[in-house]
């Protein structure tokens, strides 16, 4: 279990390390910064002037070096500034970060909670109505592109119905838990929920179907279980370690959900904070807050592992 | 067989769907009843010819610019099909190619390509796609080339795995004894038994690549403009929604019948070839 662990967090961090030296790359091949104060010939700065600035911004320094300056930087938080603002992009991410946690975690709470029981009802219920209409929720949501999705939300649900409103998290100033703020978030929650429901649905389902058909299963039914004890006792605990493991990897898909629907629904969280990062070519924006998810997205991914190790018991002695 | 039974058996609606929308891709030009590029102020949002105000001239409608909705699509397709046959095929191409030697010579090469397929698989691909293409420019080429880079993992994995297990079977040991040589064996004795993998993971992988085109061209980093693009029609006609729903209900609704017929075609060829694969 340990060694499981260890080797795991290990490449979590490797990986890490090389999405950071990618970004950077990425960053580097953008164009020369210095550019960005000078065009030579254009801004009439003389030799000396550009000189003088990349001596002050390190530009002179060897790549590595330079990677190695911004690695440190960026590890204590210290993004440099935006383009656009000349604000701190860690001030402006930090700001950002509790409305997209929010988002995040009311649509992994309503993904699972619509997910894991139609997976059981529609696995239960084979071939029966309600094991269409959920195979029918799934295979909707697993195809239809989620800005869409977002979109005829807004058109049902706030142009034609007029009961939920749009745009931004809700007024400032009033809490989280009241109707007022809280159906801001309704829309979007479940527009970004959809697809990962969907997923575990469908996961849930062919778990179940699986254990349903197991001998221990029949064996309980046979000696004259109640039905409902068999279900959720003897076959669900079972059934739920796969979905379960799967559901933080459904978690870390947030990350590029979230991009496409904090847009739309103008939730101002750290994904439009990237999207208008695109928008304004804002590259040191972009570039961080592309990293900040990939951190996120690993780490989710390596909280995935662990789960699994602690759920499996065939890692758990390993 | 009645036709109901049929139906249920094979996949004939995604079928169709799916051929459609190929032919579309091929003989577009022909078959638009407008030039989707020509935009005319008069008609602009016109509604779908079942509404009042609506005409059969403009099928679908207009958009804001008086352009026919469903010559956009139609053009649209092309591209669409263009870039996700071009960006499936080399992403599966490479893929099965490293999976194969991967799996056949194991050993180094094969940890490697495995850490790389792991590391791959825990970054958020969209978010680096858009700052490659940023970076890149926006381009065909580019937009194919990123999107490759999304669907070879999956192929490696599948093929590394199948491979592993083909290659300790008594009729591949036979090959080597009767003298055949490492690549002769890959191609013609591995190879035949994993392409049906092959196909199911292309089959499968469609559906995600043209979900993220369509994100990519809705966050103005897709298919380049003046191509048409089904995920910018929807991006550049959000504004208009409450006057003009039908802009960008089409085409998300052709987006979403796509995938889903790719997605249920990529089951039912799973199920057909191995039914051990289920649980994917």
């Amino acid at each position: 279990m340990r060694r499981y662990l260890v080797r795991k967090l290990i490449f979590a961090i490797i990986t890490l390390i090389v999405a950071t030296i990618f970004v950077f790359g990425l960053s580097r091949m953008a164009g020369d910064p210095l550019l960005l104060f000078a065009k030579p010939g254009g801004y009439g700065m003389s030799q000396e002037r550009i000189d003088q600035l990349s001596q002050k911004l390190g530009l002179d320094k060897p790549l590595i070096v330079q990677y190695l300056v911004w690695l440190g930087r960026v590890l204590t938080g210290d993004f440099g500034q935006t383009i656009v603002s000349e604000t701190s992009v860690s001030k402006l991410i930090w700001e950002r970060a509790a409305p997209t946690l929010q988002l995040a975690v009311a649509s992994f709470i309503l993904s699972i909670l619509m997910g894991v029981p139609l997976g059981v009802l529609s696995a239960v219920k084979r071939g029966s109505m309600s094991d269409y209409v959920s195979r029918t929720i799934a295979l909707v949501g697993q195809a239809a592109p989620i800005f869409w999705v977002c979109i005829m939300a807004i058109l049902l649900f706030a142009v034609t119905l007029d009961w939920l409103p749009v745009g931004t998290s809700g007024p400032d100033g009033v809490s989280f838990w009241t109707w007022a703020k809280f159906k801001y978030l309704i829309m979007p929650a479940f527009a970004l929920g959809w697809g990962p429901a969907a997923a575990l649905l469908r996961l849930t389902r062919s778990a179940m179907l699986e254990v349903l058909d197991s001998e221990y299963v029949t064996l309980a039914r046979a000696k004259g279980t109640n039905y409902n004890v068999v279900i959720w006792k003897h076959a669900f605990r079972n059934a739920i370690l796969q979905p379960l493991t799967t559901s933080a990897i459904v978690l870390a898909s947030f990350v590029t959900g979230a991009v496409v629907v904090e847009r739309i629904f103008a939730w101002p969280g750290v994904g439009q904070l990237m999207t208008d990062a695109v928008w304004n070519n804002d590259f040191p924006t972009l570039t961080s807050t592309v990293l900040v998810f990939t951190a996120v997205f690993v780490a989710t991914n390596f909280l995935a592992d662990m789960l699994y190790g602690v759920l499996n018991p065939v890692i758990r002695y390993d | 067989m009645s036709p109901l039974e049929f139906l249920r058996r094979y996949p004939v609606i995604p079928a169709v769907i799916i051929v459609t929308l190929l032919v579309t891709a091929i003989v577009g030009d022909w078959i638009v009843p407008h030039n989707p590029e020509r935009a005319d102020l008069l008609v602009r949002h016109t509604p779908p010819f079942w509404m009042e105000e609506g005409s059969t001239d403009y099928f679908l409608g207009t958009d804001a610019l008086g352009r026919d909705v469903l010559s956009k699509i139609i053009a649209g397709a092309r591209v669409t099909v263009l870039v996700v046959v071009a960006a499936v095929g080399t992403g599966v191409i490479v893929g099965t190619t490293i999976g194969l030697v991967a799996g056949y010579f194991g050993g180094l090469v094969d940890d490697i390509v495995m850490r790389i397929v792991d590391a791959w698989n825990i970054l958020p691909g969209l978010l680096i796609i858009l700052v490659v293409v940023l970076v890149l420019g926006q381009g065909l080429w580019t937009l194919i080339g990123v999107l490759a880079m999304l669907s070879w993992p999956g192929a490696v994995r599948l093929v590394r795995a199948e491979t592993l297990s083909l290659k300790s079977r008594e009729y591949v040991s036979l090959a080597r004894i009767a003298g055949a040589s490492n690549s002769r064996i890959m191609l013609r004795h591995i190879l035949p038994g994993v392409i049906n993998i092959v196909i199911v993971t292309a089959t499968l992988g469609t559906g995600n690549i043209i979900l993220t085109e369509a994100a990519l061209s809705y966050l103005g980093a897709g298919i380049p403009p003046p191509e048409p693009s089904w995920g910018r029609m929807i991006s550049e006609e959000r504004q208009y929604i409450d006057a003009a729903w039908w802009t960008s209900f089409f085409p998300g609704l052709v987006i979403a019948m796509v995938v889903m017929s790719g997605n249920f075609l990529g089951d039912w060829f799973r199920d057909r070839f191995d039914p051990t694969l289920r649980q994917l």
